[in-house]
């Protein structure tokens, strides 16, 4: 709280002297902090307040960012530093950059942000702890921002924690559901994993480059590749597994699904658009580690034939490809969209794996861009049909809410195909950008970006055909009626760069970022696929229509219950028990680190507390209690024993 | 027979013994005090012994230093064990035992 404290007065400090625009992103950054502690402090009981000040917080947040998105365009620009710790050697400070990349994101995690807020509104508003959910959400906006500016890997690092916290306090939001509890354990507990990593490899690159800047560690590289020499794979590697627990990659991606337990609102913003993406966006961010020079220690020489970029090409396309498969059996509405997350993630991932050969890792972040609104739009548009049906979350209990929800079903259908990747919507571009890049880097990754689009069609279709046509197969989804507007207008609002993106030049403006040779591209975006890689948009959109007939011909006359899973027999029963990981895990890891912990816990209890502490302060009592039968009490013993020492002494020293 | 140096210091030891038995073994702190008087005074004697042999008067001088102290000391001594009886009507050391934990 001090430190940010600090910043703030450093914020403040800055705006006032009003020396130059970048520093506006002081303010952005916080904003949403003063608004967060505001409430917490002085607005607990205020709800009217409370949303107020948070929304109005976030939203002039955004306004700021598409300022400065504005002002600067892709240009490369620092905001005043505020030095925080400046040690020998180490300059600990809190620095804010600004590029194509940190701007971009600023618009979409204010954007979608504001928008969460503005339908959590509606979507909580019976609960009782209205004000703390607002204060959570901009603690959480905060940090995820600061993800976004940092520009050193120790503040990135701090923010990376922070955003750990506040989704950990949002998740276990109902904290009286003992599942909810859980869930934000399991979350905070797999991202420490994936953290403790991160933080290895900050430690390696420091060590050996000396510096944790961001912009200075990319010039070191640029001018000597081999700067890391064998450490390049092993820190690329310690780095992308705070990725890993970030952005829920294989094998880390357990809490994902069960970070669902948190109010929808929270899913979409924070499971969806902005924290996991944070992994995707810090391996952009230090991209060049992964297009420098590899290398792997001797102990690690196996690894020679890999690169740090392929492992992570492996993991990506593994999980994209796994999380698809488990999406396909899956009945819960929300935990539907949290697979789908899982693996477009892994997409990212990917691209980003693939992009290091050609060191352009714009399809990921293009995707990411996408995603995040596209995402975060189904996500709430879930949200309305649980809130319509008064929390009821398993598919097959809805049903013909096409009639009763229009607005919630044509903003569902618009995600839909934009995740599916249906021109001219947003997914298409982005996806279509994945692909060519899989197809010129390796076509094994090709096949698997074609794949995953087949299951991601096949199985939105299966949750838009089953929740939202034929006939209602429950109470809740008969009786169900439209959302208010504070849920419905935030939705339509999220449609809306979802049909635009194809007329935003995004695609080349990321581009750029990375290859400053490379040109926009011009005018032609909205049929650009087809003239630049017409295999990869060709196969997309194949895959998207071929995925959705198969769901069509399946779901498409209203069943009762899933026809698919007696056909697929034992394979639906491991989709269903998402391949038994979470098992697997119970019945592995649970054990050996309960075994670990048992042994940790006797070393403690009986060597270091035992043995070491207590059996010091025993020898010195014992020692104390013994020497204190000397102490009678009775000056004629004193007398006694002074004599006899001094005489024993003169003994001795006469001998 | 003409006494010798080894004559004094056999009394002053003697002297000495006496009143470290009286100190320790005694009851009655008066006694002790009594002890502790006689101590001294072997002490003296011993000294006035080495500086008549010795033809040095600086152990005389030392006897008169130690006169001075003891009869401080006694000022001062008796008063405390007055007090002290008058507070606790005993003057037995079994008794006093205070100082222990």
């Amino acid at each position: 709280m001090e430190h940010a404290a600090a910043a703030a007065a450093a914020a403040q400090h800055a705006v006032e002297s009003g020396s130059k625009v970048q520093d506006l992103a002081w303010a952005i950054l916080v904003l949403p902090l003063v608004m967060a502690f505001g409430t917490a402090v002085f607005t607990p009981r205020d709800r009217m307040l409370s949303a107020a000040m948070n929304i109005g917080g976030v939203v002039v947040a955004f306004l700021l960012s598409f300022t400065l998105f504005c002002v600067f365009g892709g240009q490369s620009v620092d905001a005043t530093p505020f030095h925080w710790l400046p040690v020998a050697g180490l300059d600990a400070r809190i620095g804010l950059h600004l590029d194509a990349l940190s701007t971009l994101m600023l618009l979409v995690v204010t954007g979608v942000a504001s928008l969460v807020m503005i339908y959590s509104t509606g979507y909580m508003h019976d609960d009782r702890s209205y004000s703390r959910f607002f204060s959570t959400l901009s603690l959480f906006v905060f940090s995820m921002l600061g993800i976004v500016l940092a520009d050193n890997l120790l503040m990135l690092f701090v923010f990376w924690e922070l955003v750990g916290v506040s989704s950990y306090l949002l998740i276990g939001f109902w904290y009286e559901k003992p599942s909810a509890g859980d869930a934000s354990k399991k979350a905070f507990l797999t991202n420490r994993i994936g953290d403790f990593g991160f933080m290895l490899g900050i430690l390696v690159v420091w060590s050996l480059a000396g510096t944790l800047d961001i912009a200075a560690l990319k010039e070191k590289l640029v001018a000597n590749p081999a700067l890391l020499g064998p450490w390049a794979g092993l820190a690329g590697l310690l780095i992308f597994m705070g990725a890993m627990g970030k952005s829920a990659q294989f094998p880390l991606h357990v809490w994902l699904p069960d970070a669902m337990e948190g109010p929808t609102p929270v899913s979409a913003l924070i499971h969806a658009a902005t924290m996991v993406a944070a992994g995707v966006y810090m391996l952009c961010r230090v991209f060049f580690l992964y297009t420098a020079a590899p290398g792997w220690p001797a102990v690690l020489g196996v690894l020679d034939v890999v690169s740090a970029a392929s492992i992570i090409t492996c993991i990506g396309g593994f999980t994209a490809l796994f999380a698809a498969v488990i999406a396909v059996q899956q009945d819960d509405i929300k935990r539907i969209l949290a697979y789908s997350t899982l693996s477009q993630l892994g997409l990212m991932v990917m691209a980003v794996g693939l992009g290091a050969k050609t060191g352009d890792a714009s399809a990921s972040m293009y995707h990411l861009v996408t995603h995040a609104g596209f995402k975060a739009m189904l996500f709430l548009g879930a949200g309305s049909v649980i809130h319509a049906c008064h929390h009821e979350q398993d598919i097959w209990k809805m049903g013909g809410l096409r009639t009763r929800m229009p607005r919630t079903f044509w903003t569902f259908l618009i995600g839909t195909a934009a995740l599916a990747g249906l021109p001219p919507l947003s997914g298409f571009y982005s996806k279509d950008e994945i692909l060519a890049v899989a197809l010129e880097a390796n076509p094994i990754f090709f096949g698997v970006g074609v794949l995953v689009t087949v299951l991601t069609t096949f199985y939105m279709s299966r949750l838009l055909l089953v929740a939202f046509l034929g006939k209602p197969r429950g109470e809740g989804a008969d009786h169900a009626h439209e959302s208010p507007s504070s849920m419905t207008v935030p939705l339509l609002v999220l449609a809306i760069p979802s049909v635009m993106v194809a007329w935003l030049p995004i695609g080349g403006f990321l581009a750029h970022h990375f290859q400053p040779g490379h040109a926009a591209h011009g005018g032609d975006i909205l049929f650009g696929p087809f003239n630049h890689n017409p295999i990869a948009a060709f196969f997309g959109l194949g895959a998207a229509i071929f995925g959705f007939s198969l769901a069509y011909s399946l779901y498409g006359n209203g069943p009762a219950a899933d026809p698919l899973s007696p056909r697929l027999g034992l394979l639906a029963q491991a989709m269903r028990h998402r391949f038994y990981i979470d098992d697997i895990y119970d019945g592995l890891v649970v054990p050996l680190h309960n075994l670990l912990s048992q042994v940790a816990d006797t070393i403690d209890r009986w060597l270091i507390a035992g043995l070491a502490v207590r059996g010091l302060a025993g020898v010195v009592e014992i020692a104390g209690r013994a020497l204190r039968l000397v102490q009678t009490g009775s000056i004629q013993t004193y007398a006694f024993l002074l004599t006899a020492s001094v005489l024993l002494i003169v003994l001795l020293a006469l001998k | 027979m003409i006494p010798g140096l080894h004559h004094y210091l056999i009394v002053s030891a003697l002297l000495f013994s006496l009143g470290l038995l009286g100190v320790v073994a005694r009851r009655n702190l008066f006694v002790v005090y009594m002890g502790l008087e006689l101590m001294l005074n072997a002490a003296n004697l011993a000294l006035v012994a080495f500086s008549r042999f010795h033809n040095n008067l600086n152990g005389q001088v030392m006897v008169f230093f130690i006169i001075t102290v003891a009869a401080a000391e006694v000022a001062v001594g008796l008063a405390l064990l007055v007090a002290l009886y008058r507070k606790r009507q005993t003057a037995d050391v079994e008794d006093l035992t205070t100082l222990k934990l």
